[in-house]
């Protein structure tokens, strides 16, 4: 499990565009590098990050090696009703982590 | 007065021209690419200048991590664009991210950090649904770390 | 009157002379990334330092918790006093040796290697409680040995370019070495999260890089020189307040 931070604002108003501030810990590794022997490492990134709210889409990124490491994405989102925003990151050698954070529209 | 030879003249290009095509011309090949990389994403249209805007730092201090903010301007409504992309000129592959909004979405907005690896061209693409692109280049100077491991 | 307003000039003039942090030579987008926890990379080290504060390590299964309580009261300023002098090796230990030895002698655990993601991660936490604190180096007088042998060393040339700290750090910072703007070289968040490493560091660390830029050989991680040159930055950097965890190109 790599470490993440997301921060959500602790109240939203209604129907009004917030900031996520998502980071995950992972070295991006670009599959250009070549290790102390010469031989260049194999990539391995983090390929996909999708954001739902009770399920319905609120933001996907498609990241190439180009994305820094311990990968930052901030997106806007805008929430009707108080619900669960769902993160989830996919990536090479079969990488997959879910976290969920609470929204609460004041 | 040096007199016109077209002969030698001709003689002389193309051994320039031999020189030239065995030194690669820093931004010409990759432009190439570039061109080809967008015109993938777009599906061949050629983006028009404007609409869409890039955030990012001119002078970088460090290209491992470098800021940077895509957004499209306020008369594009969300259902209308169907992606966000961003195209660098000079690291080893043309891609850098592409976004995607959703119904749930606040904004046509996306920040991240990415990777540099040398002075170069930047460009964010905005594709909507009716097919219609806008782009918005910049230029960013890269330094790199003077004391390395 | 006119004489005390001149004489207010020439103090304001010669506070311009005063230390700066790294800080102040960042460009705004590096600057928003450490003042801006939701967007500071490092906030990855300092959340596992705080589950490592609260899990249960060694023989006796404690944590820092069970003897230091809430860190935020404990550990309070004492990131400000480091490096300290150490009765039981009768030197000075840096902030990551006083962790390591708290943990083996006490936790009863085994140790972590320098630089490695646990220790950095927990001397994260206990450093960013003192976070916005003034740089308050001891004044213990048995550090007063180590301090000038530290001092010595950040005078002293060295490596194939023969270089020493002071040369650029005192002598020419806000000048530039290839692109880069030249700090004076004040430690004040350590550990830091360099962008050039993609990761965190110790001071230590990057002392070392310095002294692989010049050509010199860097001595080991934990080297009394090591030590020595710390002290002597602490002391440079009294009175500027504490930025850990800090964000560096």
């Amino acid at each position: 499990m790599a470490r993440t931070l997301i921060h959500v604002p602790p109240s939203v108003r209604r129907g009004e565009p917030f900031e996520v501030r998502t980071t995950i810990a992972h070295p991006m590794e670009t599959g250009y590098r070549p290790d102390e022997n010469g031989r260049v490492l194999p990539r391995d990134i983090v390929t996909r990050l999708q954001c739902t709210l009770d399920g319905a889409l609120v933001f996907s990124a498609d990241l190439y090696p180009a994305v820094a490491a311990n990968p930052y994405v901030a997106f806007q989102v805008r929430a009707e009703r108080s619900g669960e925003l769902r993160i989830t990151w996919e990536g090479d050698k079969g990488f997959s982590q879910t976290e969920t954070v609470a929204v609460r529209v004041e | 007065m040096t007199v016109f030879d077209p002969q030698r003249r001709h003689a002389l290009a193309l051994g320039t021209g031999l020189a030239a095509s065995l030194v690669v011309r820093p931004g010409t090949a990759a432009t190439g690419d570039l061109a080809a990389a967008i015109a993938t994403f777009t599906g061949g249209r050629t983006p028009e200048p404007g609409r869409v805007r890039l955030d990012i730092s001119t002078l970088v201090e460090n290209g491992n991590a470098v800021p940077v903010m895509l957004s499209v301007d306020d008369g594009i409504a969300l259902p209308q664009l169907r992606s966000l992309a961003l195209f660098n000129e000079r690291n080893p592959q043309r891609d850098v991210a592409r976004f995607r909004f959703g119904p749930a979405s606040g904004r046509a907005w996306a920040a991240t950090r990415i990777r540099l690896a040398t002075s170069q061209k930047l460009v964010a693409v905005a594709l909507l649904e009716d097919g219609s692109a806008f782009s918005h280049t910049v230029d960013v100077v890269v330094t790199l770390a003077a004391c390395i491991e | 009157m006119r004489a005390w307003l001149a004489l207010l000039l020439v103090c304001a003039s010669a506070g311009a002379q005063q230390a700066r942090s790294g800080l102040d030579f960042m460009g705004p987008a590096t600057q928003a990334m450490q003042r801006d926890d939701s967007q500071n990379p490092a906030m990855l080290w300092l959340h596992e330092g705080q589950a490592l504060w609260h899990r249960p390590e060694g023989r006796d299964q404690r944590s820092c918790m069970s003897c230091h309580g809430d860190a935020s009261q404990s550990m309070r300023g004492v990131a400000t006093r480091y490096p300290a002098f150490d009765t039981a090796s009768q030197g000075p230990l840096n902030l990551s040796q006083r962790i390591l030895q708290c943990r083996v002698q006490r936790q009863r655990a085994a140790p972590w290697a320098p630089e490695s993601e646990p220790l950095l991660s927990l001397e994260t936490y206990v450093a960013q409680q003192s976070r916005g604190l003034p740089i308050a180096p001891s004044d213990d007088p048995r550090l007063a040995p180590f301090t000038a042998r530290g001092q010595a060393a950040y005078t002293r040339r060295i490596g194939q370019l023969d270089m020493s700290c002071a040369q650029c750090h005192d002598g020419a910072w806000d000048r530039k070495l290839a692109g880069n703007p030249i700090t004076q070289g004040q430690a004040t968040g350590y550990p830091i999260y360099r962008l050039e490493w993609q990761g965190m560091g110790s001071l230590q660390r990057r002392l070392r890089n310095c002294m692989t830029g010049v050509r010199a050989q860097a001595p080991p991680f934990g080297a009394a020189e090591l030590v020595e040159l710390e002290l002597h930055l602490a002391q440079r950097a009294r009175g500027l307040p504490l930025e850990t965890p800090a964000v560096r190109p």
